[in-house]
């Protein structure tokens, strides 16, 4: 069921949307927190744009509808685990509805900073059950491609040291509590992210690039990857 | 927890039970649906600028939902709490499949709820349900008409066409959720009679012995007494 053309559904056809109107690409970026994925999306898209491609990039959260009422839930700190999951469900399909399915008609590249994936897999961390997710999300379009940075929890640590300088809240998934403080929970809460995630990279045919190359390097091995895409058709 | 379409009479008369079952010193809690403080804003955005397609507007109720069940309903029941629900995930199974969505995809949605122990359906023909609300209500209001389904430009139209197709989906599936059917075309003073003997039937050990009121018992036993109703 998952290895399916691109732009096809995985299961769940959306009312209204026809398949062969949709000219445009669609390529995921995905990983866990502070692997270096919007540093890779913002060059993606100024490459593209040299070279000509209309561009949108999108990533959770950040839609009209569902974008604001997430972060104000967040900031109350009192989001149950279902509750988050299907939050930013509506999103990623007010986002899919209204952002993603116009730009591929009208021939965009559509760059996503992560898709039903990552909701998947925090759903999944958070002991939610996989098949239940999986079925909910059934309504996405399957991407062209899906690049998968992968990296192991003792990186993704130093890259919030020596980045934004302290553990964040959801990040360190503090809402289930995995461990006494922010680091414990942080540790255990991304290991459970990163193994959901490595189980899916067979099933949805990720491509798993890994985070501990130079930025450059993983820009390059993107670049050399999506241009096949454009060869391809 | 009761469903039944709009003007069939199910709040008034939930309402009654549990007042009927606070006089008899049971610790009752009251849920309606779409009635989160954490989505509102969200659902407002939405309803106000007509943003809503079927999928989204079927997760935004799901979120809703979801938020009541686990800060309110899933704590209550532990505690030992009757819960009387004003509609269910069932609202969702008739009203979100007649905007659209597939059966399937929703059952699976709300797999997550827990199973009432009481589900009661208020039936009642489309004709006095309408009757109903046009004499009790100045406007019905757009997404109440289902008006974003674009059925008919007139409101009462829409509404009368959209109520029906929700009628249907109800009806189909009495026998899969196991409904208390209720005659909503009785008197209001039947129609509680019936239920104050459905509630004690189905629960009246329960509401003797498990329920809070008598609630030092471990919580396994007030849990598996617990009562969505």
């Amino acid at each position: 069921m998952l290895h399916k053309q691109p732009l096809a559904f995985y299961s769940e056809p959306l009312a209204g949307v026809d398949q062969e109107e949709l000219l445009g690409k669609l390529i995921v970026i995905e990983g866990p927190d502070s692997v270096g994925r919007s540093t890779q999306v913002a060059r993606l898209r100024a490459w593209l744009e040299h070279e000509g491609h209309a561009v949108l990039d999108t990533g959770l959260a950040r839609g009209a509808l569902a974008g604001k009422g997430i972060s104000q839930a967040k900031d109350g700190n009192l989001l149950g685990p279902v509750t988050m999951t299907l939050f930013y469900a509506t999103d990623f399909a007010d986002r899919l509805e209204n952002e993603i399915v116009p730009a591929l008609r009208a021939g965009f590249v559509v760059l996503t900073d992560r898709y039903i994936f990552s909701l998947m897999a925090r759903a999944i961390a958070r002991g939610e059950d996989r098949a239940w997710i999986e079925r909910v999300a059934s309504f996405a379009l399957v991407p062209h491609a899906i690049y998968y940075l992968r990296a192991e929890v003792r990186d993704l640590i130093t890259r919030v040291v020596l980045g934004r300088g302290s553990f964040d809240h959801w990040e360190s998934g503090m809402d289930m509590r995995f461990g006494s403080d922010m680091h414990d929970s942080f540790v255990r809460y991304q290991a459970r992210v990163i193994r959901a995630l490595d189980r899916m990279s067979k099933r949805y045919n990720f491509v798993v690039i890994d985070a501990a190359k130079s930025p450059d390097q993983i820009f390059k091995d993107l670049q050399r990857s999506i241009a096949k895409l454009f060869k391809a058709t | 927890m009761v469903e039944g379409i709009d003007g069939s009479g199910k709040s008034t008369q939930l309402s009654l039970l549990s007042q009927w079952l606070r006089s008899q010193r049971i610790a009752v809690a009251f849920s309606e649906w779409n009635s989160s403080p954490l989505v509102r804003e969200t659902t407002r955005r939405g309803k106000k600028k007509n943003m809503f397609t079927p999928v989204t507007f079927s997760l935004i109720h799901a979120t809703d939902f979801a938020d009541r069940l686990e800060r309110y309903i899933t704590p209550l029941l532990k505690a030992g709490a009757v819960v009387c629900a004003d509609r269910y995930a069932y609202t969702a199974f008739a009203r979100d499949v007649v905007r659209g969505v597939s059966r399937k995809w929703v059952r699976n949605l709300y797999k997550f709820a827990v199973r009432p122990n009481l589900a009661f359906y208020f039936r009642v023909p489309l004709e006095v349900a309408i009757g109903r609300i046009l004499g009790g209500r100045n406007a019905i209001k757009y997404y109440e008409a289902g008006m974003d389904l674009e059925l008919s430009r007139n409101v009462e139209e829409s509404f009368r066409i959209f109520q029906g197709r929700i009628l249907d989906e109800y009806e189909a599936m009495i026998q899969e959720v196991g409904f208390h059917v209720i005659d909503a075309t009785g008197s209001i003073e039947e129609q509680q009679q019936q239920m104050r003997r459905i509630v004690m039937e189905e629960l009246g050990a329960n509401l003797r012995n498990g329920v809070l009121r008598a609630s030092q018992g471990d919580i396994d036993a007030a849990q598996a007494a617990a009562s969505v109703l």
